[in-house]
């Protein structure tokens, strides 16, 4: 009896469940989408600044009379889950929205890592989900269907340097074969990914790569490589290891006193090298970055990229300045936003197939996925540091400033 | 071998690899030092010398912030490591330091991984460092370079070696350690103190790798979970030149150095601490041999 009392009482509880996951998705005139997010752990810091963008682009399009579809005007709201920054918790958390709470559309976690997590997730269901925190090349090498990057991957982060490098070798009468290439990478995922993407820039102008080390996880220096430098006097200089690995090389190129005309690195910024080895020494470095808001993107709802970032610190005094992971992570909505429009329905096969044709101009950037789901319509952009300012050089289009070129720097 | 005809066509260049592998070797030397002090003495082989060194950096760096020189912090550091040094003796090593090897690896590996938890609750994951404001020697054209702050450590940790080694010879305590690490329980019998010779010879280790920390703070970078990079050296360069053998340790450092600017240079980055194992490999079977051949004759 006991048992059968039981049997009953889940059965019930099931019940409950269904019940409410086929409201879930759409309850009146709200449509959830749902985003396993880090609000704790090792991620915390970049787990909110994604959940601020989500939730400004998510009141911006409601304030702004929120989406209609099939002549019925919906809002959008998020439902967040923290996933304590570990890939485990976080799919657990998608398969959780999706199957329990019905969640039919997904925004992405922050990080790669997560991303690859909830990925094979969101295809399982069939649920399309647009991720704006997930650089990693490897997740758009899978055959996912599902899955929508909105940011340049990571392949692409210094191949505007190699560009702008051919561009500048033209301009001085050159040619951009004539370009002699030096790289110094970390042997991590994230790095190997970029140089594998420099190499196909370089190859594809015919450039010559004269030193080509890659930097153990744990070398904590780089003089004999930049020695090498030295000696072989290339034309570009390309730094990746993380925050670790781009201020050894700032540190470095500034005591052996490195001439080179273009040198470029990732995380610039988040090693701070303008702030730890003074605007002389780092001056003329060009720093890759995704989005800057003095950058000249305009589009609906935001605005221009300054818009956006009027918008934010309104919204969010204590910022002095707006991440990009904030702004990357607002696009993402308003990538949805225009899906909804576009396929005036909610049923997510059809959102699916609406997303793979999406092409929209917006306050970040181009946004326009190939048949992987990755962007390709947004460049990686390239500021330089111009004493001591992050200016905007490249791409051109963009620009707010003219690149300097070669680049004089004082040690 | 490209790499080994720039060598040769522009020799000056050598002597950039050169200065500056001497260099990183002088600060290698002082972490394997201190290593093989701790090891000759106690039989304690402490898998946290390289946290010790950034521990001794986060002072510095921490110094540096609160206005002081960072130069300046280096005997605060030094003294600040002697006492937290000392403390971990009486709570930790104490305790392990006549029990086999196991307990000795364990102990000390549970105190590296406390100390770089300690160090990222309270500095953060960020990459860190602290600029003594120096400038940089430039020869030949620019194509050798000297930074003064390298050239200076060099220098500073060349004292510090020397006052250990006086130290060590002179003073009542530099004998009474010595006594200890050749016979523990003769040195005991003859009235020797040991406990008190292990607890000042495991906090002199600790304030010479807090010494050294602030180098690195100075030259390179630092960050909670880098002390591998230099417990990693030390053993090395410990193994290399043999125990007791403490002449030994600081030339091996100083090789040890050279070896990595070169390898780096001619084998590229990702070969550069490999081949300074392969070396390592190449000194351990080379002294086999040496010591099979020995056997024999005694036979």
């Amino acid at each position: 009896m006991m048992h059968q009392a039981m049997k009953l009482g889940l059965l019930a509880g099931a019940g409950a469940l269904l019940a409410t996951s086929a409201l879930a998705k759409v309850e009146g005139d709200t449509i959830w989408l749902g985003s396993a997010i880090s609000l704790t752990g090792k991620y915390a810091t970049n787990g909110v600044h994604t959940q601020r963008g989500y939730e400004l682009a998510a009141k911006k399009v409601n304030d702004m009379g929120g989406i209609e579809i099939d002549g019925k005007k919906y809002k959008i709201a998020i439902k967040y889950y923290d996933d304590e920054s570990t890939p485990a918790r976080g799919a657990q958390l998608a398969e959780r929205l999706i199957k329990q709470d019905g969640f039919k559309y997904m925004l992405g976690p922050y990080s790669s890592g997560l991303t690859k997590a909830i990925a094979p997730v969101t295809e399982k269901y069939r649920i399309p989900m647009v991720e704006a925190e997930g650089a990693s090349r490897s997740l758009f090498t899978q055959g996912y269907r599902y899955l929508f990057g909105i940011i340049s991957t990571s392949e692409q982060y210094l191949g505007s340097a190699v560009d702008l490098a051919a561009e500048m070798a033209e301009k001085g009468g050159g040619k951009a074969s004539d370009v002699k290439v030096a790289m110094a990478f970390e042997n991590d995922p994230f790095s190997l990914d970029v140089r594998a993407g420099v190499l196909d820039d370089a190859k594809r102008h015919g450039m010559k790569v004269v030193i080509d080390d890659k930097l153990p996880r744990d070398l904590n220096d780089m003089s004999a490589t930049l020695t090498k430098v030295k000696a072989l006097r290339p034309d570009l200089l390309l730094v990746s290891g993380h925050s670790k690995g781009a201020a050894t090389a700032a540190r470095q190129i500034k005591e052996l006193q490195i001439d080179v005309p273009m040198i470029a690195m990732t995380h610039c910024e988040s090693a701070d090298v303008i702030g730890k080895f003074g605007k002389e020494a780092t001056n003329g470095f060009l720093c890759p970055t995704q989005w800057a808001e003095t950058m000249s993107y305009k589009g609906p709802y935001f605005g221009s990229a300054g818009d956006f970032d009027k918008a934010f610190k309104a919204t969010h005094p204590e910022y002095t300045s707006v991440p990009y992971q904030s702004a990357q992570a607002a696009a993402a909505v308003l990538v949805w936003a225009d899906a909804f429009k576009r396929a005036n329905s909610l049923d997510p096969e059809k959102l699916r197939d609406t997303l793979t044709t999406t092409d929209l101009t917006t306050f970040y950037g181009r946004v326009k996925f190939d048949d992987t789901g990755k962007n390709i319509a947004k460049p990686m952009a390239l500021r330089q540091i111009q004493d001591g300012m992050l200016n905007v050089v490249a791409p051109s289009a963009f620009a707010s400033h003219p690149v300097e070129h070669p680049r004089k720097a004082m040690y | 071998m490209d790499n080994i005809d720039i060598l040769l066509q522009a020799p000056i260049l050598n002597v950039q690899l050169l200065l500056d592998g001497l260099m990183i070797g002088a600060i290698f030397a002082l972490a394997a030092y201190g290593l093989a002090l701790v090891w000759g003495v106690m039989n304690v082989k402490n898998l946290a010398q390289g946290d010790f060194v950034i521990a001794g950096g986060y002072i510095g760096y921490a110094l540096a912030q609160a206005g002081i020189h960072p130069i300046l912090a280096l005997p605060i550091a030094f003294v600040v490591m002697f006492g937290f040094g000392w403390l971990l003796y009486k709570w930790v090593i104490s305790r392990v330091v006549d029990r086999d090897l196991f307990a000795s690896l364990l102990a000390t590996f549970g105190i590296a991984i406390v100390l770089q938890q300690v160090l990222n609750l309270i500095f953060g994951p960020e990459v860190r460092t602290a600029e003594s404001g120096l400038e940089t020697l430039s020869f030949a054209g620019g194509l050798v370079t000297v930074a003064e702050i390298k050239l200076l450590s060099f220098v500073l940790a060349g004292i510090l070696a020397a006052s250990i080694i006086v130290f060590m010879k002179r003073s009542r305590m530099g004998q009474a350690i010595r006594a200890t690490a050749q016979n523990a329980r003769a040195a005991r019998v003859l009235g020797i103190d040991t406990e008190r010779v292990y607890a000042f010879t495991f906090a002199l280790n600790a304030a010479i790798c807090g010494a050294a920390g602030v180098l690195v703070v100075m030259i390179w970078v630092i960050q909670p979970y880098f002390g591998i990079v230099y417990a990693v050296r030390a053993f090395i360069i410990v193994v290399a030149a043999g125990l007791g053998n403490m002449p030994g340790v600081i030339v091996a450092g100083l090789l040890l150095g050279a070896a990595e600017q070169f390898s780096g240079f001619i084998l590229g980055a990702e070969f550069q601490v490999a081949s300074v194992v392969g070396m390592l490999l190449a000194v351990l079977v080379w002294r086999q041999m040496q010591q099979a051949r020995l056997r024999q004759a005694l036979q």
